[in-house]
């Protein structure tokens, strides 16, 4: 019974939290836009019973998914969310790999210290932080205010409203979650391995190259996707960012929802965005489960 | 909203008040009322006033539309509002409980009525013009100081666009603003409803988008004050506001307003009730409070917006009153259109026509 339990619990968990609301999405999507509340028909009405029931599926169908297909629009939003999220996790790996190496290479009484400044941000509202990036990169802002002062540029440089602002915000954000893990991965690593390659003639390069960086593709795996997973679909940071050009999904969904109200298409693009999501996803699963078979 | 009660009787009211836990919810424009006023409704009435704010219509349609805002008072634009109205969002006011129903503007009312029919659901906030803002002193420079800087032409010549673009443009967000002012550029009706007609904007606007920094419908306030930008195509108040903070913060920064002498449009900001508030008692009366003469001053001078309220001009500032940007002249007036909302069809053309304006795709 408590093995039954056990069990139940992380399934409920994700009918609640998943199955749920994705199936109220899909029936959302399968529906048709209507001037009412709520925008959209058919309406289940319970009370008529198994013929109400029948009516209400037999009005549902798969027109606004024909729809997403008849523009290009929706799947230039898709490969450039793709793109974009790619460039970024790349550059937060970057970024995120020395941060993690040198954290992990660092006195072990300063950890705990390093730790904490890496997570310390998620203290204030990740709203205010991507606020502040508009106060360092606008053209009266303090980057430009600085690289002005110096000298080495004489014009304001425009990166504020531009797709780079959008990789700076996506890196900044979710830097703290590719860290994380190559940090856990790295500080697991047993140092005697490197003290036999350097004894075996190794070079430290080569050491790093040969013993290091393989025993940390774990962490580096986990902190891809942990990055790329949520900017695929990012909002906040591209709309604030941003400028009118950076297309992404995650705006596209915006307008069909708020600007034309159409919940169905809406609802549309999110099923096709969670379908595009879930690949990446299985192989996180999968590169989970190895890892965690690995360690037995 | 936290209260500063001087009387010990008025606290003794509002322990009473608050034993019944009274809350009324407003949700309202950002920058959009003087905040003291939401105090003297919380002591004048012992009610708790909860106040949020939104920047876009579209915001707020989404909420009414789904229904269960949770909000008592919402203040949607006029062609916003004819539509909610006819999804059924909004409850039907019950005039009985606005004892200052008479202070409204018979002139503002006969325009309002094209939305709200007989003004049976809603009463006049706030109304105003979309026009053009400039920083008088970067536009000089870039485009000399004869710039057309009360035209349409300023914004929609890529020939001035161009080498505005060097100092920064912002434009509202909102196609139902920037269409009906493109259509009035080239010589047609604003509030055209022919699908071709309208198609033909987006050739002046694709003209003109590599210059437009950003469209966005609450930044420019800022932008505009700190001197990010030089140039914004947005909501008569705002630029004021905008005017204002520059000079208060002494950065040499100076704005002016200008209506589009080709014709601007005017539009209404609706106080209206949803159909299902949770407290349409309070609400009515937050309505009655700022139906009130003095009140409904105060928030004009605060942000600098016309109101509908004809009794209370005698309390507004000079500042106000006697600038025809806020209040305009008969001239203007007569040179000011309306906007009335699109079907679902064509605003799915005019919303994928704004996507491909702004994003080029």
């Amino acid at each position: 019974m408590r093995r039954f339990t056990l069990i139940a619990l992380p399934y409920l968990w994700l009918l609640g939290l998943f199955l749920v609301p994705f199936l109220i999405v899909l029936k959302i999507s399968l529906s048709d836009l209507n001037l009412s509340i709520p925008p959209y028909m058919p309406q289940l009405d319970i009370s008529a019973g198994w013929s109400g029931l029948m009516e209400f599926f037999s009005e549902l169908d798969f027109e606004n998914f024909v729809w997403l297909t008849e523009d290009d629009l929706y799947w230039k939003a898709y490969l450039s969310s793709l793109k974009i999220a790619v460039v970024a996790t790349f550059l937060t790996l970057l970024v995120g790999y020395p941060v993690a190496y040198g954290m992990a290479r660092a006195p072990s009484e300063w950890r705990p210290t390093l730790m904490m400044l890496v997570i310390l941000p998620f203290w204030s509202s990740f709203l205010i932080r991507v606020y502040s990036w508009m106060g360092i990169l606008s053209n009266e802002g303090f980057l430009n205010q600085f690289l002005l002062w110096t000298g080495i540029i004489s014009e304001p440089l425009q990166i504020m409203n531009t797709t780079t602002a959008v990789y700076i915000g996506i890196v900044y954000t979710y830097l703290p979650f590719m860290i994380l893990p190559i940090y856990s991965a790295l500080e697991k690593m047993d140092d005697s391995l490197l003290e036999a390659a350097e004894d075996l003639g190794c070079s430290r390069l080569k050491a790093f190259w040969l013993i290091t960086f393989p025993l940390s593709r774990a962490g580096m795996i986990a902190g891809c996707f942990l990055v790329f997973i949520p900017s695929i679909g990012e909002f906040v940071i591209p709309s604030l960012l941003g400028g009118s050009d950076t297309l992404m999904i995650g705006k596209v969904l915006w307008e069909e929802f708020f600007n034309n109200r159409d919940w169905p298409v809406a609802s549309a693009v999110a099923v096709v965005l969670l379908m595009i999501l879930v690949i990446p996803i299985i192989l996180f699963q999968r590169n989970e489960q190895k890892q965690r078979e690995a360690e037995g | 909203m936290t209260l500063k009660l001087a009387t010990t009787t008025a606290a003794l009211a509002l322990v009473a008040a608050q034993a019944m836990a009274e809350e009324v919810r407003v949700y309202n424009w950002s920058d959009y009322i003087d905040e003291e006023l939401l105090t003297k409704f919380e002591s004048e009435t012992g009610i708790d006033l909860i106040y949020d704010v939104f920047d876009s219509n579209e915001v707020l349609e989404t909420k009414m539309l789904a229904g269960g805002s949770g909000y008592d008072v919402v203040v949607p634009t006029g062609s916003f509002l004819q539509r909610q109205i006819a999804a059924g969002a909004f409850q039907k006011l019950d005039q009985s409980k606005l004892s200052n129903a008479g202070n409204m503007w018979d002139a503002i009312k006969e325009r309002t009525a094209q939305y709200d029919p007989g003004n049976e659901y809603s009463i006049n906030y706030m109304w105003g013009t979309t026009g053009i803002g400039v920083n008088t002193g970067k536009v000089a420079e870039v485009l000399g100081a004869d710039a057309p800087i009360d035209s349409l032409a300023l914004i929609f010549d890529p020939a001035n666009m161009e080498k505005l673009a060097s100092c920064g443009v912002y434009m509202l967000d909102a196609p139902t603003e920037v269409i009906p002012a493109v259509l009035k550029y080239q010589g047609q009706d604003p509030d055209s409803k022919d699908a071709d007609v309208i198609a033909g904007t987006e050739e002046v606007l694709m003209a003109i988008r590599p210059y437009v920094q950003k469209f966005d419908s609450s930044e420019y306030i800022n932008a505009l004050a700190n001197g990010d930008i030089c140039v914004a195509f947005g909501w008569s108040g705002d630029i004021l506001q905008s005017r204002d903070r520059a000079a208060e913060a002494e950065n040499g920064v100076e704005i002016a307003y200008n209506a589009p002498k080709e014709g601007a449009l005017m539009w209404f900001d609706q106080m209206a009730i949803p159909v299902d508030a949770p407290n349409p008692d309070g609400a009515h009366k937050f309505l009655n409070f700022i139906m009130d003469a003095q009140n409904m001053a105060a928030a004009s001078n605060y942000v600098y917006y016309a109101n509908g309220n004809k009794a209370s001009q005698e309390f507004l500032v000079e500042d106000v009153i006697g600038d025809t940007a806020i209040y305009p002249d008969e001239a203007t007036v007569a040179n000011l259109y309306t906007f009335s909302p699109y079907d679902p069809k064509l605003q799915r053309t005019v919303t994928r026509m704004w996507t491909k304006v702004k994003s080029g795709n």
